[in-house]
This record gives C-alpha cells, structure tokens and sequence, in this order.
C-alpha cells in the first residue's frame, strides 16, 4: 500500500526561530495518525505545511502524491481540514453552510448525509452562531468530509472541550474509520492519541521524539512502576538495599521493573519488624507519565 | 464545477448572507435612501444654476454613495471579518479557484448597485421630481457597472491595510466619509475652494458622483459620455484589482 502522507526531514523556520527540524513522517493510506505534542511544539506549522497552507524551510513533502506547495487546485478534492480555528459564516444555517461547501467539489457527498454522519441533522435549520462549541465543529468536520475526501486533517479537534463533549467527538472521529479515510489527527492530550489513533508520533520542540502504538512508547521510555508509602516518624527507616528515595510528599518510593520481588522483599522486611506500610500503593506508568518523560526530556535538552 | 456556475452559485449565497446581516443591510440600503430624503428635502430646491435645482444633483449623487456602500464599503468590512474568523483559510482548502471566489463577491455587489439604481431613480422621479432621460440609460448603465467593478477592487485592496474585525469599519469610514463631502455627493455645487476640487479629482468618488450625475443632467443633449470620468474610475479599479492579487490575506493577521 502506498503512502497518503510521506515526509522527509522536514525544517521550517521563522527568522531565529527553528519550528520544526527535521521531521520524518509516512501515513499509509487508510491510517489514523495522532501528532502528538505540547503546545508550541510545532504540530500546526507542520500540518499547516502538508495542508499547502504554509511553504516549508526544507525537505521533502509528498501528500496523496503532490507537494502541497506547488499542489494543482484538483488535489483539493481529495483533501478535508478541521482547521484549529475556522468560524462558520454565522447567517447561514448549518445545512447551507454545508451545501455551500459541497458547491465548491465535483463529487461531494451529499449535504445532508453529511449532516447525519455528525450528528447534526437536528440543528440543520438553525443558523450557525446558534450552535454549541460541540455542535460547531460538528459543523467544522461536516464542513471537512463534504468534498468526499480520502485524506483529512484534524488539527486539535477538541481542544477547550470538556470532557464529555471530547467523548462524543471521539465517536464522530471513529466513524470516519469506517469510512476509510487516512486521518491525520493532531492532539495534546494522550488519552485521545490512544483512543483514536493506529499510530502516535509524539513531536517534542520541532522534532519527533517516539512513535508506535501506545503500548510501544510506555516501553521506549522505560517508565518504571513505583512502589510508594507514608512510613511513620518512629518506624525504622528501610535497609539502603530496596534502593529506596524520599518522594515529594515525604513519603519514601521505590521505582522498578520487577515489582513481584520488591514487594515480596518489602513486605518480608516489615513483617519480620511487625510495622505497617500505610498507604502502600503501586502505580504503573500512566501514558500522561510516558508523554511527559517524552516531551520534558526533548524541551530541556534541545532548548534553542 | 464549471467557473461560471461556480461563480453565480457563490454569489447567490452571497447575497443570502447580505440579506440576513443587519448592518450591512442597513448601511447598504436604508442608509443612503435616509440621506436621499434629508439632503433632497431641505436642499432639492435650491437652483445650483439656472433652471437646475440640487435635486437634480443630489439624486445621482446618492446613487454614487450607495454603490460605494454596497461593493468597497461593504467588501473591505465583510472579507476582513471572514479573513479574521478563519472563513477565507476554510475556503482556500477547498478546490474552488481564488478568482471564483473574489469574482462572485463584486458580482454579488453588482447585483446589489442595479437594485439600488432602479430604487433611487424611481424614487427621484415619484418623490423629487428628477426625471431620466431614456437616452441617458445606457450611459448610466455602463457608469454602474464601471463603479461596480472598480469600488468593488478599491474595497479588496483596502482590507490588506485593514488590521482587524474591529478596525474594518473604522478604517472605510475614515477613507470614504471625507470624499463624500468634497466629491459632490454631501455638498453640490461649483462654489465650493478650489483645491477642495483638485483633491476631489484625485479620488476616484467624485468622478463616479459627476457621471452619474451628466446622465440626470437636463442640458446634456441624447446620450452623455463622461469618458474621462470612466478612464479616471478604471484606472483606480485597476491599479486596485492588482493591488489585491499581489497583497490579498487569506489567513487571519491576528
């Protein structure tokens, strides 16, 4: 299968200013990709680069076979864009919004089918500036998949939602699985890369950091489990040999990978001195830690 | 999409939108039959040569501001609020040609000056008295057209200068409430300073006011040709057209 989106060592600046350097990216065809970053990490200007909204540094930017720079206006049908923020023209309605997008393509869906897919068929006569941040962009994508696309571009489709409505927009972006579209999602959050995407490239100040599933980045970074407790002022202090270091909390924490024997050895050693644990709790990396131990990293070292 | 029905479609929209703004609409359409009442009625009478009232005058002068309202002033507020909301970025994603979408905008505009044309004139001849002469028609036709066109690039030019929502109406009032008065439009008559009248000839609005305003001219005999006046409005509509292509924003400034 060929690649929708094909990107190599991409660089863009701004005067002093490094955005992006040097970005690696392929989409296949038919895949859901999360861009992973934290804000300012250069997530927009590179999409806004395969979108031929921006002209590139450098490198070499191939989108369903074009370079989006010199891109001829047919490559537009075949392209749909959430863009980070778009109003929708406020004296129309949501269904005449949607038809005069459809105008602008030679084979677009039909507007009202369109409607339906997002959910919004019920607000179809009420003008735009009516409708909810939800419902806008519902509106927003119905706006991107109109045109029949095989490529879309979700640039932070839920940023500033509350978590709710981020749930239901999940839904909608799920769908456009089945309709067999390559999706290109950009997103600060980990929990919706994981939930949405086949694949998750995280960007760290310009450059990309991690890629894999999510499972395959909890184990490039090597996050270890924690083992913590809030031992009591008079109870002994641990043996040195459990590696053990005081935590933020004032409470003592012991990191590792092999939690069944620490444990094991742990819980022997207080037995044996008849003391308790309290609040004993083992934690597993959360994929917020993975992505933070991925991002922090890259920002301190590769500050400019 | 062929062009042109690509074209005609955007503009039907257009005007949709036109319609169910209420400001634009306003200051398009009531606005200046508010002033066709208020200057004709307390200065109409005055004579401003012998055996020609200002009517005759004020007539086709207001004719000149409607049709600035309804393409510059009105395109320069309207693209720079859907330059600053994203609207314009959604667009140019999508395969319509730029041309398309700009053209359907002064075509949308154009529409809008015949509307105001047949209005205004109807009005001057029931309620003032000012009567057009059916060999003057075609002369005031291609002067509608002319204006039409080339306010409607004066207006996309201006909204590269034009920093923000906020601004927009602002920065059109600024530019085209001082030519009203000194471009025969506000203040008629051949009385007024000398370099008030040079400063007005520079500017395309006084030059679109004096061709309307031969077409109502009573001693003007068959068809009046205002060629200079036409040559003065084109030559602002193109340097504008070109003005527009080389510096037109379709991504918000902000």
């Amino acid at each position: 299968m060929s690649d929708a989106i094909e990107v190599t060592d991409l660089h863009k600046s701004y005067g002093d200013h490094h955005a992006v350097r040097g970005v690696d990216l392929h989409v296949a065809e038919g895949e859901i990709l999360a861009f992973l970053g934290p804000n300012g990490a250069g997530k927009t200007t590179t999409i806004e680069i395969l979108e031929g909204f921006r002209d590139r540094t450098s490198g070499n930017v191939r989108v369903l076979g074009e370079d989006p720079q010199d891109a001829p206006l047919p490559w537009r049908e075949r392209i749909g864009i959430v863009l980070q923020e778009s109003e929708p023209v406020p004296e129309l309605t949501a269904a005449e919004a949607v038809r005069m997008q459809a105008g602008y393509y030679q084979n677009p869906r039909d507007p009202d089918k369109t409607l339906e897919l997002v959910g919004l068929s019920d607000s179809a006569d009420h003008r735009t500036r009516k409708l909810s941040g939800g419902q806008k962009r519902r509106l927003d994508l119905a706006l991107a998949l109109v045109g029949n696309p095989s490529l879309v571009f979700l640039d932070e489709p839920t940023t500033g939602f509350d978590p709710s409505a981020r749930r239901e927009s999940w839904g909608m972006i799920e769908a456009l699985r089945h309709l067999g579209s390559t999706v290109l999602l950009t997103t600060h959050y980990m929990d919706e890369a994981e939930q949405l995407a086949d694949r998750i490239v995280v960007i760290a100040a310009g450059q990309i950091v991690a890629e894999g599933t999510a499972e395959e980045l909890a184990a490039s970074v090597n996050a270890m489990t924690r083992i913590t407790w809030q031992p009591s002022p008079d109870d002994p202090r641990p043996p040195g040999r459990f590696g053990w270091s005081p935590d933020e909390h004032g409470g003592a924490m012991i990191e590792t990978n092999d939690v069944l024997m620490t444990l094991h050895a742990l819980t022997s050693w207080a037995t044996e001195l008849a003391i308790d644990l309290p609040k004993l709790n083992v934690a597993r990396p959360s994929l917020e830690d993975v992505y933070l131990l991925l991002t922090t990293e890259t920002n301190e070292g590769g500050g400019s | 999409m062929s062009g042109l029905s690509g074209l005609i479609r955007q503009a039907k929209f257009d005007l949709l939108i036109f319609r169910r703004n209420p400001a634009a609409t306003f200051f398009t359409i009531v606005l200046p039959l508010i002033f066709l009442f208020i200057f004709t009625a307390i200065f109409g009478n005055e004579e401003i040569r012998p055996g020609v009232r200002a009517a005759t005058f004020y007539v086709p002068g207001i004719l000149g501001l409607a049709i600035i309202s309804a393409t510059a002033t009105n395109l320069a507020i309207t693209m720079t609020t859907r330059r600053e909301r994203g609207v314009l970025k959604r667009v140019r994603g999508t395969p319509i040609p730029a041309w398309t979408f700009v053209a359907s905008q002064a075509v949308a505009g154009l529409v809008l000056c015949l509307i105001m044309t047949v209005l205004i004139v109807l009005i001057g001849w029931l309620v003032f008295e000012v009567s057009l002469s059916m060999s003057s028609v075609p002369s005031l036709i291609i002067t509608v057209l002319i204006g039409a066109m080339s306010f409607a690039a004066i207006g996309l030019a201006l909204t590269s200068i034009i920093p923000s929502e906020d601004a927009a109406p602002a920065v059109t009032n600024a530019v085209f409430l001082p030519l009203y008065f000194i471009s025969d439009i506000f203040i008629v008559g051949e009385d007024t300073p000398g370099f008030i009248q040079t400063i007005g000839n520079i500017f395309p609005v006084k030059h679109l006011a004096n061709a309307l305003q031969e077409s109502f001219d009573p001693f003007v005999d068959g068809t009046p040709w205002p060629v200079t006046n036409w040559l003065v409005i084109l030559g602002w509509g193109l340097v504008c057209a070109a003005i527009t292509l080389k510096t037109f924003r379709w991504t918000p400034r902000r």
